[in-house]
């Protein structure tokens, strides 16, 4: 088991480095694209800064540390939610899916992944792995059905780029292949 | 994979992006995510107060807390040049470019006035709430309104941001006229917010060299920024930026977080990463507001008498920040009577910049939003108003276009849209509780080309690298190179590596300006050429060659061959030519430059017709922009799949700017107060509905060897205007104030 080779930062030793009178760290146990870690978190450290930071897993983006732009969107337990803002150490025992996390070991493409590619509903690529973790999330939820509701529940993912159509587009490509099965 | 066929050219026909894998497995690295075994992480204090003097700055109770390293500011700043214009970047307007931790003056509010590095991120936020700062400050002013009185026409032009000189009599010919309008209109100011913050990361690497990772349009202004800033050796200092998300102008000039970062690094001999929170992302660059006067008038024919347009744009009190607002005024319609002023006054904020076509949509709104309400006056149909006054040539400077099929573009558009059946009656289309509106614009962008330096190299393997140090900005830059290069030498796409962002590779400018696909485009196609010619005398001087008599341009470079085209049978494959030749790569380095003849007798410039449909509650004050269709006329498109992209990208800024974007400053405070992507209000995906995107059959032959014209920003020109006329058409109320809030469209009397 990978033991705490990864969880601190670079360069101090844990607890010299911590504001006085704060607590230390603390252990959780997290299963990360499938892989489980022991780790060792501070209690302010979001789950988007643990994943960049110290997990070096950087395909999560930070846009915004607000909760205003999904760019660090992640699935959590299959759910998608914010990383920037969930506690690292309030998600003990839970399963991560990032985007590294969602294409096959062999390197097959998640259909989402290839749709995104084949729609063009991406230009700079920085809000598209919170994207396609959200398009992901959003066919488990199994709400969406129309264009309108995709448009609706995806409005939490902001690009500045302005690929919205593209994306819509790719979305509803997947649901209805899906739909086909 | 996209299949391709292998004899169709790469160029013109849609391609998926070739770093499209990389986005989207979360593979493609930006600017904050390089690391340094040593890395040390800053993070920036802001100044309080928009002007006056930092009295002192306490950071005892910072450098107290375990993990910090050092606190800079400006009293104990290394020494770094002492001439302003060694901070003169590329694009830096005339002026005094701002100097971080200069000194203890204030210039305006957010200014970086502390750095604190730590050995973590968390650290170097939580002590740079223990920075205790004083001020003294002075009485400062942000409200351009207040400062109109003191406009000056700036001392010295940014280069080619001159107004046009005036032609015939613009005032006599406006008041002769039985049709006018005479109105004022206004934009908000705009932040660019790009998806990713700014960031540097700086890896030490030891005997004073760097490697720096920096969100920049363009790594060799950063190189050269650090080197004159600095005063370091230009082979100390490599920059790169592979990826960069998203900028629109904010990565043109080298920012305050890469100063710091760079600073730390050299002073504590040590990696260090400094990225913005979004709040500061509202301390630097901004599209500027600007007030505008725009009077235009007709005879009862419909035919233009008299344009005027008077601009008084906002600066910042050290740089005289200057962008095209009226030269579209003199070159859109042909008129006799044209003159225009452009002035500028000084606001207590940093200094504004280019935002995505910066000035364009911002002069395009005044001068569309009058055509369409002098359309209403003379009672014709707004686009028939435009093409009774199509210009032919630019009579801006009296030169011909290079290539200009704007009227393809209205017809086009127009028949997508179905314009035809506008009943042009204001509140005459209903459906539900929603009136709808349909209204148009034009739009205008100039076409350019910078030159720019590329290298080919061709190795046994079949495999081809081309590279150039611009960058890609989500614009497609790897994409259509790697296409360009892919038909130079037949070589299917996947055996050519694009390699951009890199300061040590050949010169190339900013990305900006719509510039780079002709511009780097053309530069790596030159560099192909003489890869080709080379690889050709390889295969012509080879024992008994197929091709021994065969001219150049009589050969094919396809499926990793040269062949006849008369006789395909008779062909040498691009390995054989090379070992015949002993080499096992062929290289060259070209630039390419525009043709200053070319230059000098053509006006150059991409036009397009925009036609937007909106659907309004009025009880709500709610508008939905639900159709959009964009007929662009921009010469030679390399990849449609890519530049429809660009252009849904403008199209959805344009909508932003028109409905919802606006950084609201409290002049109190002299800040931007809404500095947050909650309350500035980017376009979500459910503001965005149907947009169609049309390329016009453009032949262009004058500008670049490619033909092509550049799409990043012609996008955005029309659209906010062709929304405020729809709304128009759609309430009966014209809003000369962006953006169109629920305020202005119920009509409350603070929006008046």
């Amino acid at each position: 088991m990978a033991d705490l080779e990864l969880p601190t930062r670079q360069g101090h030793a844990p607890d010299a480095s911590l504001p006085r009178g704060l607590p230390g760290e603390i252990p959780i146990t997290l299963t990360i694209n499938g892989e489980r870690r022991e780790l060792h978190v501070r209690p302010w450290t979001t789950l988007l800064d643990l994943l960049r930071e110290d997990i070096s897993l950087y395909g999560t983006k930070k846009g915004c540390d607000h909760g205003q732009c999904g760019a660090c969107t992640v699935l959590l337990d299959g759910e998608r939610i914010n990383s920037c803002l969930a506690l690292a150490v309030t998600k003990d025992g839970c399963e991560v899916t990032t985007i590294e996390g969602l294409a096959a070991k062999d390197g097959a493409l998640h259909p989402m992944q290839e749709a995104f590619i084949e729609h063009d509903a991406f230009q700079c690529g920085y809000c598209t792995p919170g994207q396609i973790c959200s398009a992901v999330g959003l066919l488990k939820e199994g709400h969406a059905r129309t264009r309108e509701e995709i448009r609706e529940m995806m409005s939490g993912n902001l690009c500045r780029c302005g690929a919205y159509t593209n994306i819509v587009d790719a979305i509803e490509d997947v649901l209805a292949k899906e739909a086909a099965k | 994979m996209q299949q391709t066929s292998m004899h169709e050219p790469h160029v013109g026909s849609p391609r998926s992006r070739v770093d499209g894998r990389l986005k989207v497995t979360g593979a493609a690295r930006y600017a904050a995510e390089y690391t340094a075994p040593d890395l040390a992480h800053g993070y920036v204090v802001s100044s309080a107060i928009a002007k006056g003097r930092i009295k002192s700055i306490d950071t005892s109770a910072a450098m107290a807390v375990p993990g910090v390293i050092q606190v800079f500011t400006h009293q104990n700043r290394p020494r770094t040049a002492w001439r302003s214009k060694a901070y003169q970047d590329d694009v830096a307007p005339p002026g005094t470019p701002f100097r971080p931790f200069y000194d203890d003056k204030i210039l305006y509010s957010g200014q970086p006035v502390a750095l604190v590095v730590a050995e973590d991120f968390e650290i170097a936020r939580h002590a740079a709430s223990l920075v205790r700062v004083t001020y003294e400050a002075e009485r400062h002013e942000t409200d351009l309104e207040k400062v109109r009185g003191k406009a000056y026409k700036p001392p010295k032009s940014r280069s080619g941001m001159a107004p046009p000189a005036p032609r015939g009599d613009a005032e006599a010919a406006f008041g002769a006229a039985p049709f006018k309008v005479d109105e004022a209109y206004r934009i908000a100011i705009e932040h660019h917010n790009p998806m990713e913050m700014h960031a540097s990361t700086v890896v030490w690497e030891g005997d004073g060299k760097i490697t720096v990772y920096d969100k920049i349009q363009g790594v060799q202004n950063t190189q050269t920024y650090i080197t004159h800033v600095f005063g370091l050796p230009t082979e100390d200092v490599r920059v790169l930026s592979p990826f960069v998300g998203g900028a629109f102008g904010a990565g043109l000039r080298p920012q305050y977080q890469l100063f710091l970062a760079v600073m730390a690094a050299l002073e504590l001999k040590r990696s260090v990463r400094v990225v913005l929170e979004r709040d500061q992302m509202f301390t630097f660059t901004y599209r500027p507001d600007a007030l505008q006067e725009m009077a235009i008038a007709a005879n009862p024919d419909a035919v233009l008498q008299a344009i005027r347009h008077d601009v008084v744009g906002g600066t910042s009190s050290f740089e005289d920040y200057q962008e095209s607002i009226v030269s579209w005024s003199a070159m859109m319609y042909h008129c006799e009577n044209v003159a225009t002023t452009y002035k500028l006054a000084k606001i207590d904020t940093y200094t504004p910049g280019d935002m995505r076509a910066p000035g364009a949509p911002t002069g395009m709104f005044a001068l569309e939003s009058a055509m369409d309400e002098l359309s209403y006056k003379l009672k014709i149909d707004p686009l028939q108003l435009r093409l009774k006054n199509y210009a032919e040539i630019n009579e801006g400077d009296g030169k011909p276009f290079t290539s200009k099929e704007l009227r393809a573009a209205y017809q086009l558009g127009a028949e997508r849209f179905g314009w035809s059946r506008r009943n042009p009656v204001p509140r005459s289309m209903k459906e539900g509780r929603e009136l709808i509106g349909w209204g148009m614009a034009s739009g205008m962008w100039e076409a350019m080309m910078q030159k720019t330096s590329a290298r080919a190299v061709l190795t046994i393997d079949e495999k081809l690298e081309v590279s150039t140090a611009t960058a890609d900005i989500g614009t497609g830059t790897y994409t259509i190179l790697t296409q360009i290069a892919a038909d130079a030498l037949g070589l299917p796409m996947e055996k050519v590596t694009a390699k951009i962002g890199d300061s040590s590779l050949p010169m190339s400018p900013v990305e900006g300006g719509s510039w780079t696909a002709a511009s780097a485009g053309s530069a790596v196609q030159a560099a192909c050429n003489v890869v080709r010619e080379k690889l050709f005398a390889h295969a012509r001087g080879m024992d008994g060659s197929p091709l021994a008599n065969a001219e150049i341009g009589r050969v094919a470079f396809r499926d990793g061959k040269m062949e006849l085209i008369a006789d395909p049978s008779r062909f040498v494959t691009i390995q054989d030519a090379m070992r015949a030749g002993r080499v096992d790569r062929i290289e060259a380095e070209e630039t390419a430059a525009p043709s200053r003849i070319n230059q000098m007798r053509y006006a150059a410039y991409t036009h397009s017709a925009i036609f937007a449909e909106v659907r309004v509650d009025e009880e709500l004050g709610r508008v939905r922009v639900t159709r959009i269709v964009d007929a662009v006329a921009a010469g030679k498109i390399l990849n449609p799949k890519t530049a429809r992209s660009q252009i849904l990208g403008g199209v959805v800024f344009g909508i932003g700017m028109a409905l919802t974007e606006e950084s609201m400053m409290d002049h109190n405070l002299g800040r931007f107060m809404n500095h947050n992507i909650a309350e500035y209000h980017v376009p979500v995906n459910a503001d965005i509905h149907d947009i169609e995107v049309i390329f016009v059959e453009e032949h262009e032959d004058k500008l670049n060897p490619l033909g092509v014209k550049g799409l990043g920003e012609i996008g955005i020109v029309g659209t906010a205007a062709a929304i405020a006329n729809a709304v128009f058409h759609a309430t009966g109320r014209r809003i000369r104030h962006l953006p169109i809030t629920l305020d202005k469209v119920i009509g409350t009397k603070e929006a008046a």
